[in-house]
């Protein structure tokens, strides 16, 4: 291949045609002919670089200079002074058009957008904009030209699964609810997204409600349900009430209510608020919770395609679920099983969270490493510091360490590795985190929402949280970590619902990745990361300290003493390792042993 | 709000709104769309929007059209506030403040020029 030392690339989009884009690039070549150059500098054309508005416009790499506002006759001078005097030819240079480089750089270039398509595009309280961005298509495809069995056969096509997590093959759920007997049946979404750290759910219901309530009727008429629900959280109340508005739309358009788009399939929709209990996102505990009774689970089977709602044959499936549904039906199976891997079709959102750069909600197609999603989508670790573990799946997930960082991410992937794929949460540590202190976090999450309904789950995360808050306060025993794995695996083993069977994750795979941090915990009395605080102390360099007072002014409790101008000394018993002395110092003279 | 009865009312509909949208950004229309999703809000887009409509009214401006979006997934940069001027590339600020939205009105819109300090990227 050639090696040039300098690439133009100039634009020939309509507009700068019309501005003589292409007498400049013939110019260009004459030019750099004349001077000699033409072997060192490559012309190329392009497009958009910029507004066109002051076209033909030009961009020459790799200094990234934009030149805009000259005619043909400007040339020579553009080629003498950047090409051979190696200047940049200030006349016609346009500085502030270098956003776009920025731009052809975004930090997204991994990215996917399938459910996401329309969010932060389009007005969600306007069901015209959908409509624009071919919404309610997927819908009239699918009652004017198919069957029901059609559109479970083009669902099962696609690959796509369940995204509340479990990843049960969506049209198989389909089709068992549609076998079922009985002509009453229900349609449910489950949007009570309570992962902490999660928010993918409430973006698309926020942002793309329509795509949510067409997916629902394309369900709805695919397994023969007359009436359905969206269950979502009542901490979600702009969400409920653009579903609202989006339902209020919908059926005053006639999408929803008798003999939809002029045809004898009829279905309607409500919104029902949960009251804030993480359990409810358990479909069994979420119809209870929808029939008015305690949100409690109850054995399965019999499963809820066969007796769910009010003992009725009923399909919960997770908000992002239902919001690919309509562009399967409209693009075809085909088109979406084109992304992610053989097992995981399609794409997924995640919610980015943690110690990364970039945090904030991505969708990306199944298959992507971890590696790639935390360093190239969400920009690597906050601060330069190392990277540790990566949670998966929510308080129910487990903690992986850099050896999974080139996992797929994928259902089949992440549950061989002992975490899960969950709703979506992605949680990045950084290396002061310590890994006992984040499987209590998570323990006392599980702890609090446990409904209390079964005993292993009741008690089981009680004693392991008893365990875990002893274990970071300094008073581990030996044989602690072998009754955390017992305690483990019978709640794993014996609880009701996913939320106990789930709990024990967190601890599981911290042990597993990092046994040795609950080691030092129990055995030298020591937290490696620094976090616990009954194993630190703050400690002041006498060295240092240069008396100046302001961490003993500072200090809540009045642990810290000394003269003016004299090293100062923290008094442990008094201290309680908040940590305000060690921001405050100028000196940088505190430290933690 | 018309009632579709058939998949024609559906595809007729559907060109109307894209013919609305085109009309909008045709005559040099200014488009200002807040993002007004929970992590907007949270970050205080309400503020944002408040002050954008005051200053359009305050101002007598015309020709802009303000509605609002959900979240586009940089939360981090909320309140985010996206300004189409006529057919040029649209512009996305973030960290957009009462006092950012006004300068966007007054620098962007009125004169032309992009604040650089808040703008994520151009598209």
């Amino acid at each position: 291949m050639k090696y040039y030392r300098s690439h133009v690339l100039v634009c020939v989009d309509p507009d700068c045609l019309r501005k003589g884009a292409h007498e400049a690039l013939d110019a260009f070549q004459d030019e750099l002919v004349a001077q000699g150059l033409i072997d060192e500098v490559q012309v190329l054309e392009t497009s958009r670089i910029g507004a066109c508005s002051q076209g033909p416009e030009m961009m020459v790499y790799p200094e990234g200079v934009h030149y805009a506002g000259y005619t043909v006759d400007d040339i020579p001078f553009i080629v003498e002074e950047h090409f051979l005097k190696g200047r940049v030819a200030k006349k016609f240079e346009l500085a502030a058009e270098k956003a776009i480089d920025e731009e052809l750089s975004a930090p997204t270039p991994k990215e996917v957008r399938v459910v996401l398509r329309n969010c932060g595009r389009i007005d969600p309280e306007n069901i015209e904009d959908y409509i624009a961005e071919d919404g309610y298509m997927g819908l009239a495809k699918a009652l004017t030209e198919m069957t029901p069995e059609q559109v479970i056969d083009e669902v099962l096509a696609s690959g796509l699964r369940g995204r509340g997590g479990a990843g049960f093959p969506t049209a198989k759920k389909w089709q068992f609810c549609r076998a079922s007997a009985g002509t009453e049946k229900y349609v449910i979404c489950n949007a009570d997204e309570g992962d902490p750290g999660a928010f993918m759910n409430r973006r698309v219901l926020e942002g793309d409600p329509h795509a949510v309530i067409e997916g629902m009727i394309i369900a709805a008429y695919a397994i023969g349900a007359s009436q359905g629900y969206i269950y979502c959280r009542a901490e979600y109340p702009i969400a409920v009430q653009t579903l609202n508005i989006a339902i209020e739309q919908a059926r005053a358009m006639g999408f929803l209510g008798q003999n939809i788009l002029g045809t004898d399939f009829s279905f309607d929709l409500e919104v029902r608020m949960g009251a804030g209990a993480f359990v409810c996102g358990e479909e069994t505990a979420l119809m209870a919770s929808i029939e008015g009774k305690r949100g409690e689970p109850r054995p399965r089977p019999p499963f809820p395609a066969v007796s769910g709602l009010w003992a009725k044959p009923s399909n919960v499936n997770n908000v992002e679920t239902y919001a690919n549904v309509p562009q399967i039906i409209t693009n075809g199976a085909a088109w979406y099983a084109g992304f992610g891997t053989e097992k995981s079709k399609g794409t997924k959102t995640f919610a980015l969270a943690g110690d990364v750069k970039h945090t904030g909600l991505i969708e990306v197609p199944f298959g992507l490493s971890l590696r790639e999603v935390v360093f190239d989508v969400g920009g690597g670790i906050k601060d330069d510091k190392g990277f540790k573990a990566i949670q998966t799946g929510g308080p129910m997930g487990g903690c992986l360490p850099e050896a999974y960082l080139d996992l797929p991410v994928d259902y089949e992937s992440l549950t061989a590795a002992g975490s899960m794929m969950g709703s979506g949460g992605l949680v990045v540590m950084d290396d002061e985190t310590c890994m006992v202190d984040i499987a209590r976090f998570f323990m006392e999450f599980t702890q609090e929402e446990s409904c209390g309904k079964c005993t292993p789950c009741r008690v089981g995360t009680k004693r392991i949280l008893e365990i875990l808050d002893r274990i970071c306060g300094g008073e581990g025993r030996e044989g602690d970590i072998e009754m955390l794995e017992t305690l483990c695996e019978q709640i794993k083993q014996d609880s009701l619902c996913g939320l106990g069977q789930g709990a024990p994750t967190p601890v599981v795979s911290t042990l597993k990745h990092f046994r040795e941090e609950y080691e030092i915990h129990i055995r030298e009395k020591r937290c490696p990361a620094k976090v616990c605080k009954a194993l630190i102390r703050y400690e002041i360099l006498p060295d240092v300290c240069t008396g100046c007072t302001v961490c003993a002014r500072n200090c809540p409790t009045g642990a810290i003493t000394g003269e003016r101008r004299q090293a100062h000394v923290i008094d442990v018993d008094t201290c309680v390792r908040c940590g305000i002395c060690m921001q405050v110092c100028n000196f940088n003279a505190i430290v933690i042993r | 709000m018309p009632t579709i009865k058939n998949l024609d009312d559906l595809k007729r509909i559907r060109e109307e709104a894209l013919e609305k949208r085109k009309l909008k950004t045709a005559s040099g229309n200014v488009q200002v769309v807040v993002g007004m999703g929970t992590c907007g809000i949270a970050a205080g887009a309400r503020e944002t929007m408040k002050a954008i409509l005051e200053t359009i009214e305050k101002d007598n401006l015309s020709g802009i059209t303000v509605t609002q979006t959900g979240c586009i997934g940089l939360c981090e940069r909320e309140p985010i506030v996206m300004v189409t001027v006529g057919e040029e590339p649209k512009v996305t600020y973030g960290k957009v403040t009462p006092e950012v939205a006004r300068r966007i009105l007054k620098e962007h819109v009125g004169a032309g020029k992009i604040v650089e300090d808040h703008k994520i990227a151009i598209s």
